[in-house]
């Protein structure tokens, strides 16, 4: 099973099948974390590369946590040590990187695809921790594997999406993965961030509709993932904040307008008082902290069936193709 | 002397698709006659069978760059121009976009001068419109012209002020010359690495939509109709531009363009992340390229031109939206054009007129095979099967999207006044 995934680049080419095993994986690592003792000798002896060549403080902290908690080493590049500020190219920096024998490297670019070109130049596995606009394929299973715990199921939900859908590379891997289960999205946001071809992402026959009124958005939804307003990312002029706060602030006012049982969840780094009120953020729909806790489940399973040998074990029983 | 015997005659420009014999003397053609006929006057020529091959007139590529004086590390006029031989052309036209920019004499002397040392093949540069192609005053057009340059253009950094393009075009009207446009509109292209589509949506790459190109072609047109300029389009990309010129032509108005084999072949489907599809115009929709299948069919096109970009693997081998646009063609042009005909969109004449009689009318020049006329003849194949491969390439650089990729049909010589310059 240790073989079973060469590469970790997106959702998009992923087979249902292939989640659900993954998901299945993820939950004895949940399990760890809630142990006083959470340290795995599983991946001892392997080496772990965390490259990271844009800023981020969250998922790098998860991935190192997962592995830190499966025994692994790491090595670590920073964007503000990176050697890219003195001129070194991508490919010189992750070939420096894999002279140094990791069994696996993690990475984090702000260029759409650049997790695709070092799997296509490195011999070792690529895990991709986010990749300019284009997929976070950690950050949809969490998110899946925390839907499923609380609603039993991903198919067929009303899944909302809150906010720069174009510039989202959260909502592309969730649009991906929970198309896969018969999801059906409704895309909200200021119109400029809503292009018509978001409509064609997921497989054919996926139900995508775009609306620009969050009331109608909301209405009906079981879940609803709101996206950070990511300014830094805009090139065309940004709208004015009090503008997006007046028309897509998530409110308890506004999720009533959701099914009452509807899912709160966050990629994070969440603004309270911009995309999200803090009384939304701290409710009981909300799923944030459950989701980075699930990031470190997620990730471990990863990192296990990217990077262990035939000859280690998983904590627990193999259950892939376990039922939904 | 050197006869070219058996072939298989396609003239566009006197609308000829016969078998002749051809008489080569020095660098000018000296007799056109059905087989045989020749054999007399040819005693002691050199002869070249070209029985089962089309010998059409020399190719003329309007558009490519040959990265010298500058970017040596990528390209040569030597290594270029060797490139364009073996794709069968017998005169390319040089951007000016070169380290330092051609919008001096001195620098189209040192391109001719040096053109006229390594190359086979004929170089005709084309000088830039702006000093240091900055958009901002006028280039010594009259002295490079003086020194040999057939068009101008700033190419790559498009002219972005109309009053200046309308300068440019009032000058080069008055020196004959036509103006050359890569047409963007810079505030749409806003830092994009693709056409704005399905694909750049999905792979999470800035796009820019077709307007980009088409808003410029517009003001192009319209800001030539006030100085009766000759107007060429480079490499047009977008349905939107093809239907301004066709509509600028039926109006009469000295406006043509140009197609690259990338954009009638390819479509933003094929961008994966891999830097060999990226360059600019970027690979267009289905549909636009549909639409420019049509065009080179119904005659809105005047030529096929490469749009040669050569950059050395360690430019292109980055992120995708950090490496430079650009495909290299010489050597791939002819089969991708014959493609078109193999599968029944275009004749074999009208593709000949793309690279000969067309992009020469552009220039202000005939190409046609007559007595008298230049030695210069392009020899191909309709029918070898072959595999490209960018390894094997004479250019320096490796950066094109059909490595691998296997044609029918291939140049087989290239003659330049009267010589052989490439034999396959």
């Amino acid at each position: 099973m240790s073989h079973r995934f060469g590469h970790m680049l997106g959702i998009e080419p992923l087979s249902a099948e292939e989640i659900v095993f993954l998901l299945d994986q993820s939950k004895p690592f949940q399990e760890i974390q809630r142990h006083p003792l959470k340290k795995l000798a599983t991946l001892r002896g392997k080496t772990v590369a965390l490259a990271f060549f844009e800023p981020s403080t969250r998922t790098r902290i998860s991935f190192a946590t997962a592995a830190s908690r499966l025994g692994a080493d790491q090595m670590n590049l920073q964007a503000e040590s990176s050697s890219l500020k003195k001129g070194e190219s991508l490919l010189d920096t992750v070939r420096t990187l894999d002279a140094m024998k990791p069994d696996c490297i993690v990475i984090r670019h702000s260029s759409s695809g650049a997790p695709d070109f070092v799997a296509r130049h490195l011999p070792l596995p690529v895990i991709n921790a986010g990749d300019g606009t284009h997929e976070h394929p950690t950050q949809a299973l969490l998110d899946a594997l925390t839907i499923r715990d609380r609603r039993g199921t991903l198919e067929g939900l009303n899944v909302t999406i809150l906010g720069d859908i174009l510039h989202s590379r959260v909502a592309r891997s969730n649009i991906h993965l929970l198309a896969k289960f018969g999801c059906r999205f409704t895309l909200c946001g200021p119109a400029m961030w809503l292009p018509r071809e978001l409509e064609c992402l997921g497989p054919p026959g996926t139900s995508i509709r775009r609306v620009t009124r969050i009331a109608e958005a909301l209405e009906g939804a079981d879940v609803i993932l709101t996206l950070r307003v990511q300014q830094e990312r805009l090139h065309e002029p940004a709208l004015p904040l009090d503008e997006y706060i007046l028309q897509y602030q998530l409110t308890p006012e506004r999720l009533r307008l959701a099914r009452p049982d509807a899912l709160v969840l966050h990629p994070g780094p969440m603004v309270r008082g911009l995309e999200i009120d803090p009384a939304v953020a701290d409710g009981p729909q909300s799923c944030v902290l459950e989701q980075v806790t699930n990031g470190l489940a997620v990730r471990m399973a990863l990192l296990f069936l990217m990077t262990g040998s035939g000859a280690d074990t998983p904590p627990e029983k193999d259950s892939s193709h376990a039922a939904d | 002397m050197l006869l070219i015997s058996n072939g298989r005659v396609i003239d566009p420009a006197t609308g000829t698709d016969a078998p002749r014999d051809i008489l080569l003397d020095g660098d000018r053609i000296a007799a056109v006659a059905p087989q045989g006929q020749l054999a007399a006057r040819a005693k002691g020529a050199e002869i070249f069978d070209a029985a089962n091959l089309v010998v059409a007139p020399g190719f003329i590529d309007l558009h490519c760059h040959l990265r010298e004086p500058g970017g040596e590390s990528s390209e040569t006029i030597e290594t270029g121009t060797r490139a364009a031989a073996r794709g069968g052309f017998t005169a390319v036209c040089p951007m000016p976009n070169t380290r330092p920019v051609n919008d001096n004499v001195s620098v189209t002397r040192s391109i001719l001068e040096r053109a006229a040392a390594v190359s086979g093949v004929r170089v005709w540069p084309i000088g830039a419109a702006s000093m240091g192609s900055k958009g901002e005053a006028l280039s010594e057009i009259a002295a490079m012209k003086q020194a040999g340059i057939v068009a101008v253009s700033d190419d790559g950094r498009p002219i972005a002020n109309a009053k200046l393009l309308r300068q440019v075009m009032d000058y080069c009207r008055a020196l004959d010359l036509p103006v050359i446009d890569h047409c963007e509109d810079s505030s749409l292209f806003a830092g994009a690495v693709m056409r704005e589509g399905k694909q750049s949506v999905r792979l999470g790459l800035r796009g820019m939509p077709a307007a980009t190109e088409s808003l410029a072609v517009a003001r192009d047109v319209q800001v030539g109709e006030l100085t009766n300029c000759r107007l060429h389009i480079a490499h047009l990309s977008a349905r939107a531009s093809l239907e301004l010129v066709r509509a600028a032509k039926a109006k009469g108005l000295p406006v043509t363009c140009e197609v690259t084999p990338h954009h009638f072949t390819l479509t933003d489907e094929d961008v994966q992340y891999d830097t060999r599809y990226k360059m600019n115009p970027p690979l267009a929709s289905r549909e636009d390229r549909d639409a420019l299948i049509v065009g080179l069919a119904d005659g809105t096109v005047d030529a096929i031109a490469t749009d040669h970009a050569p950059h050395e693997p360690a430019l292109k081998d980055v992120e995708f939206d950090r490496a430079p646009f650009g495909v290299t063609g010489f050597e791939t042009a002819l089969a991708l054009g014959l493609d078109l005909v193999h599968t029944g969109r275009i004749s074999l004449m009208r593709l000949a007129e793309l690279f000969t009689s067309g992009p020469a009318r552009v220039l202000g020049m005939t190409r046609r095979i007559a007595e008298n006329e230049p030695g210069d003849l392009t020899i191909f194949s309709t029918g070898h099967n072959w595999t490209f491969l960018a390894q094997e390439s004479a250019s320096k650089s490796r950066n094109s999207p059909f490595d691998g990729r296997t044609f029918r049909g291939a140049p087989m010589a290239t003659i330049v006044a009267g010589r052989i310059a490439y034999r396959r």
